[in-house]
């Protein structure tokens, strides 16, 4: 076991892509998530290699583009006024099944906002990350570790679906320090890529990536056998995370830095008598429907925790087909919610401390 | 020990985030949960930089400390902001030589020590921080010397480390201060 080391969120997240494998980052500055492009500063040249810092983030993420067509792990990273530059190179992307790691710390929006820890990209990663028809893999870590954690198996499944992934993160895991046990790099995927256009030397017919298709007949087949693929991503790649849920009547649904301050309430809420669990999901696309709509049988009432103005409360009363009451707690701009705060939330459902 | 919630604040250059970094280091060291949260926001430009340094038995759920049962203030814009915050019978220890006022509180433990003059006086000019550590220790017990010692090893970067023992002779002189 290797040692644990104190790490920031946004190094820890550079050195787990290092060791994932990954030769290629394009990036441009942005608070909070500077710090991960100047760690890549320093070690990319040192493995062998590239760090680039492009003349903007629509540069940034056209360069990798350019670098997953060829077959190489490449990443960008941002926040996010910086991640609204990249949706047209994200479009792309995904319409030329191309895979790639992009992480948003996401801070206060909309314009160029704030620069404290916020959620409120969430509709952004989940819905719209480009234009068209089009889903992009959303995992969304709540720890230190789980930020290394994630990245080499965000890698991984985009390679294995053929598309880009995004970390969503927040200024506040970014910017903080917790333990971290870092992986080495012996398992860095050597993903087979026959489609990449990286050389052919005249043994094998060129590949053509690209995302134009005129014939409208073979682009809506294109985007139909798209779907089917995610229809398998859905089915097969959900995670999510259970606290206390076994017997809750009082399921609180919070992910990344507000799921911790979420747990806290939860872990109070429990002291005090009250039947509350937490269900964290992991990935936010695909969004773990299965698992919040089981919670509905024992649960009396759901609550949102969230760091915006409650972006996720219709995908959970989507979950579980509106048959329970939803409600939202939250802030945003910039401010972190306190435990304090969710807990009276959650007592005010149950109707009081017991 | 119970859970430490801890605010470390003062002007940019005084070593605050260091001092968290030395603090959270040492309870990993002793098999605690940690985390460590700098400031990094528009208060950042106002001169003053704080951390929050959580140490616990349990998984740190807020990194975030809003209500510190242990405050470290070096300057009086920190002092200012932040005495009121403290939770009902937690701890601050203020360098007095650059925080003249001291709180009317009586429900908080107070501790003012001179930690910039003392570090000057003993040829630790620039360890005021590391002083401040040494009387935090010595109220708070939260961690050992010897702890310690292996904290500013790992924080202190490698070109460095011949300074780790004035270091410590700044923790020996704030435990008795």
């Amino acid at each position: 076991m290797a040692e644990k080391i104190l790490m920031k969120g946004n190094e820890a997240l550079a050195e787990a892509a290092i060791q994932a494998g990954c030769l290629r980052f394009f990036g441009y500055p942005i608070t909070p998530q500077t710090e991960l492009a100047a760690y890549m500063a320093k070690r990319m040249p040192k493995i062998g290699g590239t760090y680039l810092q492009a003349e903007s983030e629509i540069s940034a993420i056209n360069m990798v583009q350019g670098a997953a067509a060829a077959g190489v792990r490449a990443m960008t990273s941002s926040s996010s006024p910086g991640i609204s530059l990249k949706t047209e190179g994200i479009s792309y992307m995904c319409g030329a099944d191309l895979p790639a790691l992009i992480i948003n710390v996401q801070r206060g929006g909309p314009g160029l906002g704030g620069i404290q820890p916020s959620q409120s990209d969430y509709w952004q990663a989940t819905k719209a990350p480009g234009h068209g028809d089009l889903h992009i893999l959303v995992f969304a870590p709540s720890s230190v570790q789980e930020m290394a954690d994630l990245v080499g198996h965000a890698f991984d499944t985009a390679d294995k679906y053929r598309m880009p992934a995004m970390i969503l993160a927040d200024g506040m895991l970014g910017q903080m320090m917790e333990p971290v046990e870092l992986k080495s790099g012996d398992n860095a995927a050597k993903q087979d890529k026959p489609w990449a256009a990286c050389g052919h030397e005249n043994k094998r017919e060129h590949n053509i990536v690209n995302s134009l298709y005129l014939q409208a007949n073979e682009l809506e087949a294109k985007i139909k056998e798209r779907f089917e693929r995610y229809k398998i991503i859905e089915d097969n790649e959900t995670m999510c995370d259970e606290y206390m849920m076994e017997d809750a009547e009082y399921v609180v649904v919070a992910y990344g830095a507000s799921s911790r301050i979420a747990r806290a309430a939860v872990r109070e809420a429990r002291r005090n008598g009250i039947k509350a669990g937490l269900i964290r999901p992991i990935t936010l696309w695909p969004f773990p429907k299965k698992d919040i709509a089981a919670a509905a049988k024992n649960a009396k009432a759901f609550l949102c925790v969230e760091m915006s103005m409650g972006q996720m409360v219709d995908d959970v009363r989507l979950a579980i087909e509106c048959s329970r009451p939803v409600s939202f707690f939250g802030h945003t701009g910039g401010i972190i919610p306190d435990p304090a705060e969710v807990l009276a939330e959650i007592e005010k459902l149950s109707g009081g401390a017991k | 020990m119970k859970d430490m919630n801890a605010l470390i604040a003062g002007f940019g250059g005084q070593g605050s985030l260091f001092m968290g970094k030395v603090i959270a280091y040492a309870g990993l060291i002793d098999g605690k949960e940690v985390s460590w949260l700098p400031s990094y926001g528009p208060e950042m430009r106002g001169g003053t930089a704080n951390c929050s340094v959580c140490i616990s038995d349990e998984p740190v759920c807020s990194p975030l400390v809003n209500s510190p049962n242990l405050l470290i203030a070096m300057n009086l814009p920190s002092f200012d902001k932040f005495i009121g915050a403290v939770v009902s019978g937690g701890t601050v220890i203020v360098d007095s030589t650059l925080v003249e006022k001291k709180s009317d509180r009586t429900d908080i433990d107070a501790y003012y020590i001179p930690a910039t003059a003392l570090a000057e006086e003993n040829g630790l000019k620039g360890l005021a921080n590391i002083v401040l550590i040494g009387k935090m220790l010595a109220v708070s017990g939260f961690s050992t010397i010897e702890t310690l010692e292996k904290a500013l090893g790992k924080v202190v970067p490698p070109k460095k480390q011949h300074l780790i023992a004035k270091n410590i002779d700044a923790i020996k002189l704030g435990m008795k201060a």
